[in-house]
């Protein structure tokens, strides 16, 4: 799957698909990671000479924006927010019980690939605090017991 | 006769197990062989009583809450869906004081009504605004918004009927209506709650923003944190265009409007308006130079009105109702209502919309019920992470945007996040300095470099190393970034930094530091 994408109708599908809009980057770049999981260097030069850009433009949008990933992360990714309204109902001491129970740092993906751990500064869910992202899909009222049954409902660890 | 039970599909709910709710109810219902019709609602703000579930009864909707999925049972054993008592009942909705004690303008009907059903919307008042607005020439709706005194609910407060008149005299030809729903700031969830439940009064808004200025096309800006408000909007402009209330001819009336989606990708600093900008555009989200103002050229070089989602959503009452009963609302120069959004550590965290002129203590003690772990309260930061810290002290302040910038602090989108005892100033300090570093577009030296120069600076002073010097640095510091940043995020990073330091100096001061010298 990591292999160059650049050759695969996938991609140009997807350019195909979305060129005509204006500002046509994003929407490029949020489908070529929603269908490959990351956006592979390869793909920028394909999506460069389709909107007209240069490789550093299309690798400076790539890299100036947290959501975009040039590697795959792992087959889980936890978002844990870390902002002001989570920090004030304990979400460092959830990070910290993270961190050490997967010997992993913010950004980093575990040993067996299962788990990507990144920190979210903010998800909207500020009155039912510390919250996370799990796959897409957000949990309130956390605590460490909730945090690792989540984990390993969805089989992010052993 | 089949009973009509409202859960509601707001994301905040959904993270707390509503789906599960949902599932529970359906499965026991088709066991026990009774008819119930399930409604998706939006949220009604009252997140510590979610997932709450409501009953349609004859003596108006009874609620219950917060419901877990094991619950559901006993519910339906108690005999819920005639509204009957159950130690998790509410009692009639409208009642419970958090929601009767209200000004629900912008989000009177959020929570109320299905989201996505059109004649809902329409029955409790929905388009009455645009109506009125089709009517009415692009002047005189400009003129109304002029008058409601209504000012950016994003956090700048600038006037909105200013922007839109300088947006209605550029000339004639392609014009935006830009909304921005890029809601970063911790402690604030008003716009999410109010896309998920409640979109179609955003789409109105935009479209009675496009109809005063003469602009055909129109673009909400979603942060990508959103994904579930994301799709909402999406559904919800769906809805709309099919009903004809957007296209080639809103409503009957031979104008266009239209509105399109787009995802953020992660950047906190997209909140900004000209960055916004710059990502729409397809672009790195680097702040631009103004002048020249958005209004003459923004998005694609085109006059835009940029303006916040709940802003955009106030205005369907204003024109529905008219300037004056809107300006009625609120204090001094704050006029209306303002969404408040209570979080963090305390007991009821929720949405409040109030006028201006309530007080934090009034917010927070009679709303709030205090702080959720029952210690006492040591600070309240207001307005998101480039918001001030105030102590205790300060909670009888009015909540209006002057009163806020004489403490040197601002209301911003008006999240207020509660800390307990527990909270390290200095190291909420740092973490402002930290963020602003993180988050920075980088493209000038006061936020760019100050930042980081920030994080060490408030290292050295946690550890004790020359903490006068590096405190007169520190504060020094912040002066520079405040005068010289080109936009807000570096410009008011120093507003948490230094309420810190004035207001709790202690934490800046510690004695095993000086044992490190």
């Amino acid at each position: 799957m990591s292999g160059p994408i650049a050759d695969q109708p996938a991609l140009q599908r997807i350019i195909e698909d979305l060129r005509h809009l204006p500002g046509a980057l994003l929407p490029i770049l949020h489908a070529v990671q929603e269908r490959f999981g990351f956006i592979d260097d390869a793909a920028v030069p394909v999506i460069a000479e389709a909107l007209n850009l240069s490789r550093a433009e299309v690798h400076g949008v790539i890299t100036f924006y947290h959501d975009f990933r040039r590697a795959p992360a792992g087959s889980h990714v936890l978002k844990l927010c870390r902002a002001e309204a989570c920090q004030s109902m304990g979400c460092e001491a959830l990070a910290d019980a993270l961190r050490r129970r997967h010997g992993i740092a913010f950004g980093e993906t575990s040993a067996d690939g299962r788990l990507t751990l990144e920190a979210v500064y903010c998800l909207g869910n500020c009155a039912l605090a510390p919250a996370a992202m799990l796959d897409g899909k957000t949990h309130g009222r956390l605590d460490g017991a909730r945090v690792a049954a989540l984990l390993k409902s969805v089989g992010a660890v052993a | 006769m089949s009973s009509r039970v409202f859960i509601p599909g707001d994301s905040a709910a959904l993270s707390v197990g509503a789906e599960e709710v949902e599932a529970a109810l359906r499965r026991i219902a088709e066991e026990r062989r009774l008819a119930v019709e399930i409604v998706r609602n939006g949220s009604r703000g009252l997140f510590w009583l979610e997932p709450m579930i409501e009953v349609e009864t004859t003596a108006g909707r009874i609620a219950y809450g917060p419901v877990g999925s094991a619950d559901v049972a006993s519910l339906f054993d108690a005999g819920f869906l005639s509204g009957a008592p159950h130690e998790l009942c509410q009692g009639p909705t409208e009642d419970i004081p958090y929601l009767k004690n209200q000004e629900r303008l912008t989000f009177a009907r959020c929570g109320f009504t299905d989201p996505l059903f059109l004649a809902d919307y329409e029955a409790h008042g929905g388009f009455g605004g645009l109506k009125r607005a089709i009517a009415m020439t692009g002047a005189e709706i400009v003129e109304e918004v002029v008058q409601s005194g209504l000012r950016g609910r994003g956090g700048a407060g600038f006037p909105t009927g200013i922007k839109w008149k300088t947006v209605l005299g550029e000339p004639a030809g392609v014009k935006y209506v830009v909304c921005n729903a890029d809601e970063g700031d911790s402690g604030t969830y008003a716009d999410r709650m109010l896309m998920e439940g409640d979109p179609f009064l955003l789409i109105e808004g935009m479209t009675i923003a496009g109809l005063a200025v003469g602009a055909a096309e129109g673009y909400v800006y979603i942060r990508s944190e959103y994904p579930h408000a994301y799709r909402q909007m999406a559904r919800a402009v769906e809805v709309a265009r099919e009903a004809g209330w957007l296209g080639p001819d809103v409503a009957g009336c031979g104008r266009a409007f239209e509105i399109h989606l787009r995802l953020g990708a992660g950047a906190y600093i997209c909140g900004e308006e000209t960055s916004l900008l710059e990502s729409l555009e397809g672009k790195r989200g680097v702040i631009r130079y103004k002048p020249p103002l958005p209004a003459i050229k923004g998005l694609f070089g085109k006059p835009t009105i940029i303006n916040n989602v709940i802003s955009l959503a106030s205005v369907p009452i204003i024109l529905e109702r008219g300037a004056a009963f809107y300006r009625d609302y609120g204090m001094g120069r704050s006029r209306g209502t303002l969404p408040f959004q209570l979080a963090g550590n305390v007991k009821r965290a929720g949405l409040v919309e109030k006028a201006f002129g309530l007080s934090l203590r009034q917010l927070i003690e009679d709303f709030g019920g205090g702080t959720a772990s029952g210690r006492p309260l040591r600070a309240v930061q207001v307005g998101g992470p480039l918001g001030a810290y105030f102590p205790a002290t300060l909670l009888d302040l009015p909540l209006d945007y002057e009163a806020f910038a004489t403490e040197k602090g601002m209301l911003g989108h008006g999240g207020v996040v509660v800390f307990d005892e527990r909270v390290d100033l200095a190291r909420q300090a740092r973490f402002a300095m930290e963020f602003c570093a993180v988050e920075s577009c980088g493209k000038c030296t006061p936020c760019r470099i100050g930042s980081t120069r920030g994080v060490e600076v408030i290292d050295r002073i946690a550890a004790g190393k020359d903490p006068v010097a590096n405190i007169a640095l520190l504060e020094d510091l912040c002066t520079l970034m405040t005068d010289a940043s080109l936009c807000a995020l570096g410009g008011l990073t120093p507003l948490p930094v230094m309420s810190a330091l004035k207001h709790f100096p202690e934490d800046f001061d510690r004695p095993q530091a000086q044992a490190a010298e």
